[in-house]
């Protein structure tokens, strides 16, 4: 063994990695809540973009991610892809004067690049609740310069949303819904907690059959079976469209009320996840699809 | 650093190359030569905005005060800021995989082997995948540390970990045996593959997209400081690649026989692991999955100047890295103001163009 000239060859490469921390990248930070020049507006995220509509104020648009599918208008302005996937070039090709980006807008290095050319960049946060969408109706008014405006449209929302999460109120008999994001090659892919189908399903005055773990992960048979779903809840138009047969093919899906039943509801994923101006319509739609004329108008 | 005893004790091992070959193999280095420097420029002044590449570079070389001092500084920020450091990204990783793949299709004698074959790939896959979902909880004193530095050094950290544990497991009394490496491999390669199955079930929904696009493989992250963590090792692996070439050319007729010739065989087998293992685990480190390129790379170039190293593997640095500036010159304009994961873009232009190259040379490959 000749450890010694072996350690200096595999040294070499990691010494020169611990050598560049030297150059570490400066963290770019901007406060700004409003933006300066709100005429040439990029806005990545499909609850953004229909807030911006909502409010009256699509003037400002000049770009849009691949997730703002709605309002069909929307469609007319060039696309910079997936929010998740931006390309720095491709944002600053559209020359914006601003950049309104739902939170989890990336990758990171394109975030940071963005932040470093003058153009201003605020991001709006996200949270599946009642009160996170009047915060982003806030924030998007704000960035620009439409305060009033957002606040009318915020207390729309408000009682909108109020009176829609009332119509199941009364209801007794809490339905379970198991939210099945895909069924690849017979593998189902659940909503835990901490997910916009959690969120919708209880705003819609029903359970989340899951419990126990947060975010979309595959689920076993068994405690698919535990679960007990009344309704399995899916999205349509995002990828491949879930098909029927297949899901209850699955014996343990089967073998739930939901399965008996075959009681699926499907419904377009920016619509039911987006948790912006038509959420309350969303809710509405939901739960008539679960409780029928139980629920109350 | 580089093992120049290999050259020095192989003497003169000459692969039948004729003087006919070898003025071929030079033209068509040449050749490769003139394409990588056009590719360069090709990436230099192609991009989804209408920054002009060497509008920017004649400013800096000459101090020409630009018409809009506002679009100047943003067209300045695009070609410093996005366009260079993907373009030397690119150069880097794109020699870096193909050279890689000659080399390690070499030792293994084997024209399909590939860095992905003995869990290099998986380990620096391990590394990264364990930082973008664990790197708020349990990591996160390094990722607030380094910041978007956390995961190229992580995964480069993965492959070096893989390959010192490979020399472990298949070194007996000094001598590496390249059959039981690639056996120990192929199981360090399933067990980080579960590893990395156990993070992407711990993985929240958000981070399952960013593994999902990390996959795919992406020059999109190209930044100075990332061409600082990893261009060094990048650079030092290729650097050694050189003097293997002789010592592979030998090993080509078995490792006995390159013994007999003078060849310090193991040193040769280990000289070439880590700097495969260093190239591959820091390109894979900041470009996620880039396939196709360490196979077809030197195949093509097989196929073309015969399978003498000292000609293929320069030759395979020189066409992988064009190969790879072209196609994210292309991932990055084709679907503009949008970017197309350069992964799928290897794929779809190499593979049906690969296996028509297969099909009029059938009678040729002989590998």
């Amino acid at each position: 063994m000749r450890v010694a000239s072996r350690s200096r060859l595999t040294l070499a490469p990691v010494l020169s990695v611990l050598l560049a921390f030297a150059a570490l990248p400066a963290r770019a930070n901007d406060g700004t809540t409003v933006f300066s020049d709100p005429s040439r507006i990029a806005s990545i995220g499909g609850s953004v973009t229909e807030i911006v509509y909502a409010l009256g104020e699509e003037g400002h648009l000049i770009a849009r991610d691949s997730t703002s599918y709605y309002p069909k208008a929307a469609l007319k302005l060039p696309d910079v892809g997936y929010m998740r996937a931006l390309s720095p070039e491709g944002v600053l090709s559209v020359n914006p004067s601003g950049i309104l980006a739902l939170h989890g807008s990336g990758p990171k290095e394109a975030v940071d690049v963005l932040k470093k050319s003058s153009v201003p960049f605020i991001e709006v946060p996200e949270h599946y609740s009642h009160d996170g969408i009047l915060e982003k109706i806030r924030i998007v008014g704000r960035a620009l310069g439409a305060d009033a405006k957002a606040e009318k449209l915020a207390a729309d929302m408000d009682a909108k949303l109020k009176a829609a999460e009332k119509q199941t109120a009364s209801i007794k008999e809490r339905k379970r819904i198991l939210f099945v994001l895909s069924t690849q090659g017979g593998k189902i892919l659940a909503a835990g907690s901490d997910t916009a189908g959690a969120g919708i399903i209880k705003l819609a005055g029903a359970i989340n059959a899951v419990e126990g773990f947060s975010g979309y992960k595959q689920m076993s048979d068994e405690a698919i079976v535990t679960a007990r779903p009344d309704v399995i809840l899916a999205m349509k138009n995002a990828g491949r469209p879930i098909s029927e047969d297949e899901l209850f093919a699955n014996p343990s899906i089967a073998s739930t009320p939901a399965g008996a039943g075959r009681k699926v509801i499907s419904m377009d994923g920016g619509y039911l996840l987006g948790f912006g101006p038509r959420t309350a319509e969303a809710i509405h739609d939901l739960a008539v699809a679960l409780y029928g004329d139980q629920v109350t108008d | 650093m580089a093992d120049q005893s290999i050259a020095g004790a192989a003497g003169r091992v000459a692969m039948a190359a004729d003087g006919d070959g070898s003025a071929r193999a030079r033209t068509v280095i040449l050749l490769l030569t003139l394409a990588l420097a056009l590719s360069m420029l090709l990436s230099l002044i192609s991009g989804a905005s209408d920054a002009s590449g060497l509008g920017v570079v004649l400013y800096w070389l000459t101090g020409t005060v630009p018409a809009d001092p506002a679009l100047a500084a943003r067209d300045q920020l695009i070609v410093y800021d996005i366009r260079l450091p993907r373009i030397l990204l690119g150069v880097l990783i794109g020699a870096a995989l193909a050279v890689s793949g000659a080399v390690m299709q070499g030792l293994f004698r084997n024209p399909l082997a590939d860095p992905g074959l003995i869990g290099v790939s998986a380990g620096s896959s391990l590394g990264a995948v364990a930082i973008i979902v664990l790197g708020t909880t349990w990591f996160a004193p390094v990722t607030m540390a380094l910041g978007t530095l956390a995961l190229p050094l992580a995964a480069f950290l993965g492959g070096m970990t893989v390959t010192l544990l490979l020399y472990a497991v298949a070194t007996r009394q000094g001598r590496t045996s390249v059959a039981t490496m690639l056996l120990a491999g192929l199981a360090i390669a399933a067990l980080a593959m579960a590893l990395t199955g156990v993070m992407i079930f711990m993985a929240d929904d958000r981070q399952l997209r960013d593994l999902t696009f990390w996959q795919l493989g992406s020059l999109a992250g190209a930044t100075w400081p990332k061409i600082g963590t990893v261009g060094p090792a990048i650079v030092l692996a290729l650097a050694t690649m050189p003097f293997l070439s002789r010592g592979l050319n030998a090993l080509a007729l078995g490792e006995a026989t390159a013994g007999h010739l003078g060849i310090p065989v193991q040193r040769l087998k280990y000289t070439a692991i880590v700097a495969v293992s260093a190239a591959v685990g820091a390109s894979v480190a900041v470009s996620g999955g880039i396939g196709f390129i360490g196979i077809v790379v030197p195949h093509l170039l097989r196929l073309a100047i015969g399978p003498d190293n000292r000609y293929l593997l320069p030759a395979s640095a020189l066409l992988g890295a064009s190969l790879l500036l072209l196609a994210d010159a292309v991932a990055r304009t084709i679907v503009a103001p949008a970017e197309l994961p350069i992964g799928i873009v290897t794929a779809v232009a190499g593979a049906p163009f690969f296996l028509w190259i297969l099909l009029r040379k059938r009678g040729i490959v002989d590998l």
